[in-house]
């Protein structure tokens, strides 16, 4: 699986790492780090993450 | 012939009604039926980026999931009225629709100020075409913007309209500090004085009494009779549910559509509501019914609510949890965001800071019985993290009971 964030949407709030912390996690200042090549079977909780983004910056390509 | 749900409402609930109705197997047909003519998008913006003019419209469009891809929208068309014992809607163009399943998504319109003056110049700020119009006033030179209502929307466009280098941006509103209901005192304090330093003037403690303006609105005459001289006034007071086309069905209307804990209605089990016009017990908290305008809430109460409308109308009905949802807002204003786990407002009582001050970052945490039931984080991103190291603990109380 493919996940692309908009880096110019993004805002920072970490929900996504909320919905899934396997994948997306904020670094010590708070800014967003993600994994962009996760196993499919992670597939719900990054679809939850990208439904729960404020800014909808997380996009799943394939 | 196939069976058929309607989504009636076509904003962020209804298209994720649609995605969590295939999410929980429904093949049948799905229809949404949405007033406005635009595909779903993303509403907070609207008071923030898409005003300054940092985003664009088309930015804001939803992406809706593959699945959904054969879900049929029937735009700019508004449900008037439902036969829920018949099991139909009528629509303001083309012949009803039957349904087996219905969903109700048709939200919140923004209420308006029914003192006498001029309609022209005034705004509300819920749909992309408000947002337009507003953003066009507030590039005009020189205007001077009145913000009636001191609540997030109101205090996020007085924000955005100093941010643009508007001249004259005054917020009225009759209680004494900003966002005070949902916040309490210390953050509206704190709030109060963080816009002030910003440009930002205040007029409260006082209602609006009328305006004047022959063709356009000129100002802005509040209780006392002071008249605050106004080219462009934004109306942020308050929304009212979308449930007149419910009405004839005996259904509990009073303030949004009263739902079950498993967001059905009437004791209805084919019909179910999402999204801010639901008012639904929250089995975290007291189960007393309540609205919740959080943007959080469609997609929430949609996973739940499909949930439980494909048991029913598959025959698979098993037990489910009650929703309860941890509710989270946010709002950003000048370069400082808000940020909020869990039900401040059932703590307003007992209110402490938690970890910064009033002057800086701070954390806020809202207690009743002493236990720890919502936090509130006011500043930079370290202090929105604050708030966020919070949930984890919010998340695993046991329920109150009430």
């Amino acid at each position: 699986m493919k996940v692309v964030v908009d880096m110019n949407k993004c805002q920072d709030h970490g929900q996504c790492a909320f919905a899934a912390p396997d994948v997306f996690s904020m670094d010590e200042t708070g800014h967003l780090l993600y994994v962009s090549d996760p196993d499919d079977a992670l597939r719900d909780e990054v679809e939850e993450a990208a439904d729960v983004c404020p800014l909808q910056a997380i996009r799943i390509e394939a | 012939m196939t069976a058929r749900i309607v989504v009636a409402g076509g904003s962020m609930g209804g298209l994720r009604a649609a995605e969590q109705l295939r999410a929980a197997g429904w093949t049948g047909a799905v229809t949404v039926v949405g007033d406005e003519p635009h595909m779903p998008y993303n509403r907070p913006p609207l008071s923030k980026e898409v005003l300054a003019g940092r985003a664009p419209f088309a930015s804001l469009a939803f992406t809706p999931k593959a699945a959904a891809a054969d879900v049929e929208w029937r735009l700019g068309t508004r449900v008037v009225s439902a036969r829920l014992t018949e099991r139909t809607v009528a629509l303001d163009d083309g012949p009803p629709l039957s349904y087996d399943g219905l969903v109700v998504a048709t939200g919140m319109h923004p209420r308006r100020l029914r003192c006498p003056g001029p309609l022209t110049g005034r705004h509300t700020v819920r749909t992309l075409t408000d947002a337009q119009g507003l953003r066009d006033e507030l590039n005009r030179p020189d205007v001077r913007v009145v913000v009636v209502g001191a609540g997030f929307i109101g205090c996020e466009v007085a924000a955005t309209a100093v941010g643009l280098g508007v001249r004259e941006v005054t917020v009225v509103d009759p209680l004494p500090l900003p966002m005070v209901a949902p916040l309490g005192e210390l953050l509206g304090r704190a709030l109060l004085k963080r816009h002030q330093e910003r440009g930002v003037r205040f007029a409260l403690g006082t209602g609006v009494a009328g305006f004047e303006g022959e063709d356009r609105v000129t100002g802005v005459v509040l209780s006392d009779g002071t008249v605050l001289p106004a080219d462009v006034v934004v109306e942020s007071v308050g929304s009212a549910a979308n449930v007149e086309w419910l009405e004839g069905n005996g259904l509990d209307l009073s303030d949004g559509v009263l739902t079950c804990g498993q967001l059905r209605v009437g004791g209805r089990p084919e019909v179910v509501a999402v999204g801010d016009v639901a008012r639904f017990p929250n089995a975290r908290y007291d189960g007393v019914p309540r609205r919740v305008e959080h943007w959080s809430i469609p997609t929430d109460t949609a996973k739940h609510a499909a949930k439980a409308l494909v048991a029913h109308l598959t025959g698979t009905e098993a037990e489910f949890a009650p929703f309860a949802p941890l509710p989270t807002f946010w709002s950003d204003q000048h370069e400082f965001r808000l940020q909020s786990f869990g039900a401040p407002t059932l703590g307003l009582d007992d209110v402490r800071v938690l970890d910064g001050d009033e002057d800086g970052d701070v954390l806020v945490g809202y207690h009743t019985g002493g236990r720890l039931v919502g936090v509130v984080a006011l500043g930079g991103q370290a202090a929105a993290m604050g708030a966020a190291r919070y949930r984890a603990q919010l998340l695993k109380q046991p329920a109150l009971t009430a």
